[in-house]
């Protein structure tokens, strides 16, 4: 058997060279959101997204559009929901996100149309064609653009929200401009690897990155490199064995993560237990 | 150094008053002045307002009636001229955060820097000095985890110098803090001041305020006396600001036989114990040799 004879067909090579662009995307961002305590904000959004497909459809208006509407719904509708009661963010987040899923599923029920739940779901990373192609370029390059120039801003907003506001910062800009890239990057990824698993994509490469870095630069580099190389190996496991190609990618991840944990969380853990080991006097 | 001219700086906090969501009152009509340069005790119990005054300094709550004025413009205003430096308590910091000691002094400039906030010649070299005042130049590529207590207030401190700002409000600076630590926060505290700044501190460490403090506010949800250290901070002021709510120890000469004979009265509020003595006079470490502490302070207002 030949490993590399994936790379032959065309097909392929663009799903791997799209599915790492989507990566690459996604593990930018997940390290913004394992840092701000978001990592379950990418679950909800990409949920929240399928009565926004279908409503689209109903209306003739394009899929993504509608998304990216029920996305951003959803991502305000839980900040919304967590201010005007005494609930905390995850439940608020809980109640909106399933709340607008069902929606989805009763709506895609009672409407007619050619979709398919699976590819929405589990998306058909195989089957992307040139327009789509062209649709994830046209977004992702822009939002990794916006990330990684707006890195330090976005940063400080994770790490220290009150010296973020009393420096004047435009806070209220820098979160919902994080909650618009994320609902961005979900519903370009839809096509791709499906609402479920990119959950993964956007927690998992922030939070191998997370045990192997002390510092943010770093973190972004290894978060995108692991998930580049989950991508290609991914899309080559799934072509040998027949798997969906999203799940592979998302299963090499996981492996990733689980390496790390063994490898580098110990070390990390006992470098953090000793603060101040070797100071000097103070 | 300082870019915001230091002498001018004034804070104004008029008739404010500030609700709570369930509609309790968190401050009702306070009201205080200060002008730089000074060090200014913040002192109540828990549930005070304490807070609530920082969070209105920094423009995170809005008043329902009264205003905050920052050498007379809103607080919006100074914010923007990044005049506002807040140190942090430890607790609120996530330490396990992947950024280094020079990144946490960096954010301190992100205000005075770029769109793209790229550190300049001159952020780095005010980070680099800033640093250097803390004495924590050495540490600067510590991941900020891997600092001690003490440590980790300096690189805040750091940040807030870095800043420039010339209002400084400091939750807690000493909660966590070795005494050396303690010591240096107080020196660089008093440089400030006679850099013209004015410094806020919020705080439990009742002992340690006529240490340092030239001037105090009492606070409980009004401000129940503010002014010069020597005039406010007196046990019957104290007494009636915290009411029963601070531990008192009465220590009598048959407790106490050593102490001179005299019988001293402790107020604490969790942390150093503030210590009077018989005829109300306050004690101090080191008393003996320092028996102008209180007046000193006053010579520095």
């Amino acid at each position: 058997m030949n490993w590399l004879e994936p790379l032959e067909y065309p097909f392929l090579r663009d799903a791997m060279m799209i599915g790492s662009l989507i990566a690459v995307m996604c593990a930018v961002l997940s390290c913004f959101l394992v840092l701000r305590g978001w990592s379950l904000m990418g679950d909800a959004v990409s949920h929240s997204l399928l009565p926004g497909i279908v409503l689209a459809y109903l209306v003739g208006a394009p899929l993504l559009i509608g998304a990216f509407l029920a996305g951003l719904l959803c991502a305000v509708g839980t900040g919304w929901v967590k201010n005007i009661s005494r609930l905390k963010e995850d439940t608020a987040m809980g109640v909106v996100f399933t709340g607008l899923f069902a929606i989805g599923l009763v709506l895609f029920s009672k409407v007619p149309s050619d979709l398919h739940l699976d590819h929405i779901l589990f998306g058909n990373l195989l089957g992307i064609g040139p327009a789509e192609i062209r649709e994830v370029m046209w977004v992702a390059f822009p939002v990794l653009a916006v990330l990684l120039l707006k890195r330090r801003d976005f940063l400080l907003l994770c790490f220290d929200p009150v010296q973020a506001r009393v420096t004047a910062l435009p806070v209220r800009l820098l979160h919902y401009g994080l909650l618009v890239l994320l609902s961005l990057a979900i519903v370009v990824s839809l096509k791709a690897v499906g609402i479920i698993l990119v959950t993964a994509m956007l927690i998992t490469p922030g939070a191998t990155a997370f045990l192997w870095s002390d510092r943010f630069d770093r973190m972004l580099w290894i978060a995108s490199a692991t998930a580049v190389c989950s991508t290609v190996l991914g899309v080559m496991i799934s072509f040998h064995s027949d798997a969906s190609p999203a799940a592979c990618i998302v299963l090499f991840q996981a492996a990733l993560f689980a390496l790390s944990w063994m490898l580098a969380g110990r070390r990390g853990h006992r470098r953090r237990e000793n603060p101040g080991g070797n100071e000097t006097g103070i | 150094m300082p870019m915001n001219d230091p002498l001018q700086i004034r804070l104004d906090v008029e008739n404010i008053s500030v609700m709570y969501g369930n509609g309790h009152a968190a401050l009702e009509g306070a009201s205080f002045s200060l002008s730089g340069g000074t060090i200014c005790a913040l002192v109540g119990v828990n549930g005070s307002g304490k807070s609530t005054l920082f969070k209105s300094i920094m423009g995170f709550v809005k008043p329902r009636d009264g205003m905050v004025k920052i050498n007379g413009q809103p607080v919006r205003e100074a914010l923007k001229k990044h005049l506002v430096a807040y140190v942090p308590q430890a607790e609120e910091v996530d330490w396990s955060f992947p950024v280094s000691v020079r990144d946490v002094v960096m954010m301190g400039r992100y205000g005075a820097m770029n769109f793209l906030r790229i550190p300049r010649a001159v952020d780095r070299a005010a980070v680099e000095d800033s640093l250097r005042r803390v004495g924590m130049w050495e540490f600067r590529d510590r991941q900020i985890g891997e600092l001690s207590g003490g440590q980790k207030k300096r690189v805040f401190l750091a940040r807030a110098l870095a800043q420039d700002g010339c209002l400084i409000l400091l939750d807690e600076p000493f909660t966590g803090v070795d005494v050396s630590t303690e010591d240096a926060i107080i020196d660089l505290l008093r440089e400030l001041r006679s850099e013209g700044c004015v410094v806020l501190v919020s705080t439990h460490n009742l002992g340690s305020v006529p240490e340092f403090c030239d001037q105090v506010v009492l606070l409980n949800r009004k401000v129940l006396a503010h002014g010069p250290t020597e005039e406010i901070f007196t046990e019957q002021n104290l007494t009636s600001a915290f009411g029963g709510q601070l531990r008192h120890f009465h220590f009598e000469q048959s407790t106490i036989q050593s102490h001179d004979g005299r019988a001293v009265k402790v107020l604490t509020d969790d942390e150093r114990p503030l210590v009077f003595g018989k005829d109300g006079h306050l004690e101090y470490k080191n008393r003996e040799g320092r028996e102008d502490l209180l007046k000193k302070r006053k010579e520095e207002l």
